[in-house]
């Protein structure tokens, strides 16, 4: 198959492009997403993101808040962003880290206002900001726009068979044409975690990856009661066959195909070593995994699931991929793109890796996944440590 | 000729059943992806879609071998053509 060369998405102020032109109304804390709820249904066309965290945290565990926040702003998914806190130091620190990229930001705080009069402020500029980017038209913009992040979940043993292969066979093709790539979830790489870190690029990005990767495991270690089997691999894996976590991990890095990784990102990191594939360390649920490549820069997720994960993400599409007919069959509405003929040896892995691009670029192109479809916007903060 | 049970390297000591299940003595055909080679197995079990079947027979502390690589330790023996699950198979992690 030839690939595109190029896809239609919204073209940004900072030189970045998006297939997505949102105008989302960002909560500093949990208590200011009522005001920011609120707003969003007062303004149709935008959309409120209500979280549980953003008080009373410190250290890496609240740069990790600021970044996640800040980074969600900047997506290229995203047109403009109303912020809304209880007050207006860590409010202003978010507006003037999404102010960077040039697009049109506005930060509103509710302490000495109240809820009512916030609202009412940020609704009218809210309504400026959705009545412009409707506006906004989708542009040719060179594939290698395209930032795809990665993550599998409710995996079985037809994940590693097929649907996280076919991933792997879609960065194999589009990695020489310029994208950026990410993959995370450092818990499922172990048992695979030695042969994961010969695939760094350099000497120096495998030795990240070790470090990373033996600092979550120790964490487990010295956290976990008895072992992890309740959680990895979970009853959904097992029902499907996966047995330990060695076999899940196999199975799991089967997405990243032969490419290298060039570097390993902190959590909501933004890459910036240009083209190609990076790896960031992320927890290995799927809500909170997406929500972190997100607020990193990327603007596309392929998503491969065995029994059936329904995961959304409120700014970046999240294009489900399945090989199990059984899952095809129970629950097609969740599914963008079934290579379960792989299983039957009517598609080979070629095929099922050039359905997948013309999957992915329909959907850069704007259209709509199963989960934007069903309404899926989970957007999940992750949290490091307890507050102070 | 259609597939029953999926081998990924030519190194791995079980398949995984991918038609809807295989029931006990059936006569299953297999494809190793590796070499894209054949052969077959006569099962012992039914086996569900996307679970394991043992290539051959196994016992207490040998290394299960799946994408080439070690996925885990049998802690219950094995008789090739049965079921490899979480009832004979544990992690060497955690």
């Amino acid at each position: 198959m030839e690939i595109p060369k190029s896809f239609l998405g919204y073209k940004r102020e900072n030189g970045r492009a998006g297939t997505r032109n949102h105008v989302i109304i960002l909560p500093v804390d949990d208590i200011s997403n009522a005001c920011a709820e609120a707003v969003a249904n007062n303004i149709k066309g935008t959309i409120a993101l209500p979280h549980s965290y953003g008080r009373l945290q410190f250290g890496a565990d609240l740069e990790l808040h600021f970044r996640t926040m800040i980074g969600t702003g900047c997506n290229p998914n995203v047109a403009a962003v109303i912020v809304i806190g209880i007050e207006p130091k860590w409010t202003k620190k978010i507006v003037d880290g999404i102010a960077k990229t040039g697009k049109p930001v506005e930060g509103f705080h509710i302490e000495r206002t109240g809820d009512i009069g916030t609202t009412m402020k940020a609704s009218k500029k809210a309504q400026e900001f959705v009545m412009w980017a409707s506006e906004k038209q989708r542009e040719e913009c060179p594939l290698s726009d395209l930032w795809i992040s990665v993550k599998c979940g409710e995996s079985d043993t037809t994940s590693g068979l097929a649907a996280n292969p076919t991933v792997g066979n879609l960065m194999d093709k589009l990695e020489p044409l310029g994208v950026h790539l990410c993959f995370g979830e450092t818990s499922e790489l172990t048992g695979a975690e030695q042969v994961c870190a010969t695939r760094g690029a350099t000497k120096e990005a495998s030795e990240k990856f070790m470090k990373t990767w033996s600092s979550y495991n120790d964490f487990i270690l010295k956290e976990a009661t008895d072992d992890l089997s309740e959680s990895q691999p979970t009853a959904g894996n097992i029902a499907g066959g996966l047995t330990t976590i060695e076999e899940k991990a196999f199975g799991n890095f089967q997405k990243i195909g032969n490419c290298k990784f060039i570097d390993v990102l902190e959590p909501a990191e933004e890459p910036t070593k240009g083209k190609g594939l990076y790896f960031m360390d992320t927890s290995s649920a799927a809500a909170e995994c997406v929500t972190l490549q997100a607020a990193a820069g990327f603007n596309i997720h392929l998503f491969p699931t065995g029994q059936g994960n329904i995961v959304g993400n409120p700014i970046e599409p999240v294009v489900k991929l399945t090989a199990n007919p059984l899952t095809v069959k129970g629950m097609g509405e969740h599914i963008d793109c079934d290579v379960s003929k792989i299983l039957s040896r009517e598609m080979n892995l070629s095929e099922a890796g050039d359905e997948l691009i013309k999957t992915t670029l329909r959907v850069a192109n704007g259209r709509l996944t199963c989960a934007e479809a069903l309404g899926h916007k989970e957007f999940v903060m992750t949290k490091l440590y307890r507050s102070a | 000729m259609a597939t029953d049970i999926i081998i990924h390297d030519k190194k791995d000591n079980v398949g995984v059943v991918v038609i809807e299940k295989i029931t006990p003595k059936q006569d299953c055909a297999c494809w190793i992806m590796e070499d894209d080679s054949s052969t077959n197995i006569q099962s012992l079990d039914e086996i569900p879609l996307g679970h394991k079947i043992a290539m051959i027979d196994l016992k207490e502390g040998d290394t299960i071998l799946k994408y080439g690589h070690d996925i885990g330790k049998v802690v219950k023996s094995i008789k090739k053509g049965e079921h490899v699950h979480v009832h004979n198979v544990k992690t060497k992690k955690w």
